[in-house]
């Protein structure tokens, strides 16, 4: 095997791993686009709450602990969330709602830090920073866990929605309101079922990403790398999520590593937003989204 | 069929329902009795769907009163009406596009499944052996509607008269003890209108499921039957059978007449 192709089997592995996290943070934002058409601009401060409280417990009492009581945080803000934003605005167009995201967002950060402060922390799971070579090839078990965990999470995900009679009726939810009601499903009970699940993405995306870039502000700005993912992927498919987040992964990767010398390095942290730009050109609903038809 | 005899499975007492200014409904009263089929007609904006939404909790009356098997339920939101067993369609089909047929029916059992997350999860037998007690009970109603070669299909793509056919099949699927039918032949030509009419006679003669149906289509509505509620500008002009409503000159002036039929 030439060295150029090792090289690039190598960035497409490690891309792949890093990819299966970007899906995961995609997945928050499909889940509740789903279940409520809203886009949910709080997801991104979600997972910094998570990652924050989790790094401020981990340091006193066992990992294990630290995320049941991460858990049980992130369970009654959704119920929160439900009661107090939610609730009185049923019924309001999709903007209203998005908006009144963008308040849970600041109220979210500004939460995080009032209580455990600004300061910038590390995020230690217990796991010394390896790596292995597999083939010639160089992988980090950072990688490897997340990505197993990641994976492991986006499973179980489609076994509740796909086999779950909770996980039907959320489906059901985001197809139609109406519909939904009229079989009995409640509307607002399926809608903090949904952001508890995306509260539970966000615990396990901010401790994968906070353990290997640190817990700060800037881990909410995780979120815009989500937007690659879910224009390609489609903002209301699952399997898209997962598939667009491995092809950003890959694509960002290998045109860092082969593309990147030729014209100066650096272009990994935009490369994604231009992948995007050309799948909306050619498919606005993205690869796997629901083409909507409309009468004119 | 018992025609007005023994206790009412619904009761709608004096129904009014306004839109700001437009009175959808002025002071409405029907009893429908368990085993008939009980049609509401009327021109358009007579307020059929109104009252359709009342019994079904999507709106509630002010003032009026709304009972069923008894009990009083005006206010109940929609999701607690249909635990009380009463199923319905819509004007315009709403389906769960993205799911297929199969899935859209077995919704439909949704307020009859037990067992929730945990037990589908943990007691894998229990929850297992559940779920194919209700897929027996869904693969019933396909066979009924004839729908089997479509049970995978996602119920967006397929055809306008057999997303109606589904729709029926997933309120049948919930084994009603009310089954609300708001225009369910609408939009079909004949064949599929004659289809829907089987299965309409049918669910009530072979399930027992008793009816309440809007239609247009007055041929229809006079051959399956057993009472019609007329509705003009929001009040009831006339209510009886078939042929009492066919002969009934403030209903020929106000529906009948305006379409020169029969």
């Amino acid at each position: 095997m030439s060295e150029t192709l090792l090289f690039a089997l190598e960035l497409t592995i490690s891309g792949l791993l890093v990819g299966l996290m970007y899906s995961l943070v995609a997945l928050g934002f499909v889940l509740i686009y789903k279940a409520s058409g809203v886009f949910n601009f709080a997801q991104g401060d979600m997972t910094f709450l998570a990652a924050l409280a989790l790094a401020s417990f981990v340091v006193k009492i066992p990992l294990w602990i630290s995320l049941i009581v991460v858990l049980a945080i992130m369970l009654i803000l959704a119920m929160a969330v439900e009661r107090i934003v939610l609730k009185p605005l049923v019924a309001r167009p999709p903007l209203v709602l998005f908006m009144a995201t963008i308040g849970v967002a600041f109220f979210l950060q500004g939460l995080a830090q009032g209580i455990w402060g600004t300061q910038p922390r590390g995020l230690e799971l217990g796991l010394a920073d390896q790596t292995y070579d597999v083939a010639g090839m160089f992988i980090s078990n950072m990688d490897i866990l997340g990505a197993v965990v990641a994976g492991i999470l986006l499973i179980a995900l489609v076994w509740f929605f796909q086999k779950t009679k909770t996980g039907r009726a959320l489906r059901a939810v985001s197809d139609d309101h109406e519909a939904a009601l009229a079989v009995g499903i409640p509307l607002r009970k399926a809608w903090g079922i949904t952001w508890a699940i995306a509260g539970i993405v966000a615990i396990v995306a901010g401790a994968l990403w906070g353990s290997r870039v640190g817990v700060q502000a800037s881990l909410a700005l995780l979120a815009l790398k989500a937007l690659p993912v879910l224009i390609i992927g489609g903002i209301d498919s699952i399997p898209g999520a997962i598939l667009g987040g491995l092809i950003i992964g890959a694509a960002e990767n290998l045109a860092e590593g082969l593309i990147g010398p030729a014209v100066g390095g650096g272009i990994k942290n935009f490369f994604p937003y231009l992948l995007a730009l050309i799948v909306l050109a050619v498919r606005p609903y993205g690869l796997f989204g629901r083409e909507i038809i409309e009468r004119v | 069929m018992p025609d007005g005899v023994g206790r009412p499975l619904l009761k709608v007492n004096n129904v009014y329902v306004s839109f700001g200014a437009l009175q959808a409904l002025l002071g409405v009263s029907l009893e429908i009795y368990p085993g008939e089929i009980f049609a509401i007609i009327g021109p358009n904006g007579a307020g059929k769907t109104t009252l359709i939404n009342v019994i079904s909790g999507v709106y509630h009356p002010s003032p009026g009163e709304v009972f069923f098997e008894g009990k009083e339920r005006t206010f109940m939101p929609p999701h607690h009406v249909a635990a009380l067993g009463i199923a319905r369609t819509f004007q315009n089909v709403a389906l769960f596009k993205g799911m297929t047929t199969l899935d859209n029916l077995m919704v439909g059992r949704h307020l009859q499944m037990r067992s929730g997350l945990f037990a589908s999860g943990v007691y894998w037998g229990w929850g297992q052996k559940e779920e194919i007690a209700h897929r027996k009970v869904v693969e019933d109603v396909i066979d009924f509607l004839e729908i089997e070669a479509i049970r995978k299909a996602p119920a967006g793509m397929l055809p306008y008269g057999l997303q109606k056919r589904v729709e029926l099949g997933r309120a049948l699927a919930a084994e009603p003890k009310l089954l609300l039918l708001d225009e369910p032949m609408a939009g079909m030509n004949l064949e599929e209108k004659e289809d829907i009419a089987r299965f309409i006679l049918d669910a009530n003669e072979e399930r027992g499921t008793t009816i309440c149906l809007i239609e247009h289509d007055m041929g229809v509505v006079m051959d399956i039957s057993d009472r019609i509620l007329v509705l003009d500008y929001g009040r009831k002009i006339a209510e009886g059978a078939p042929e009492e409503i066919r002969s009934n000159p403030e209903v020929i002036k106000a529906y009948l007449g305006a379409h020169g039929k029969k």
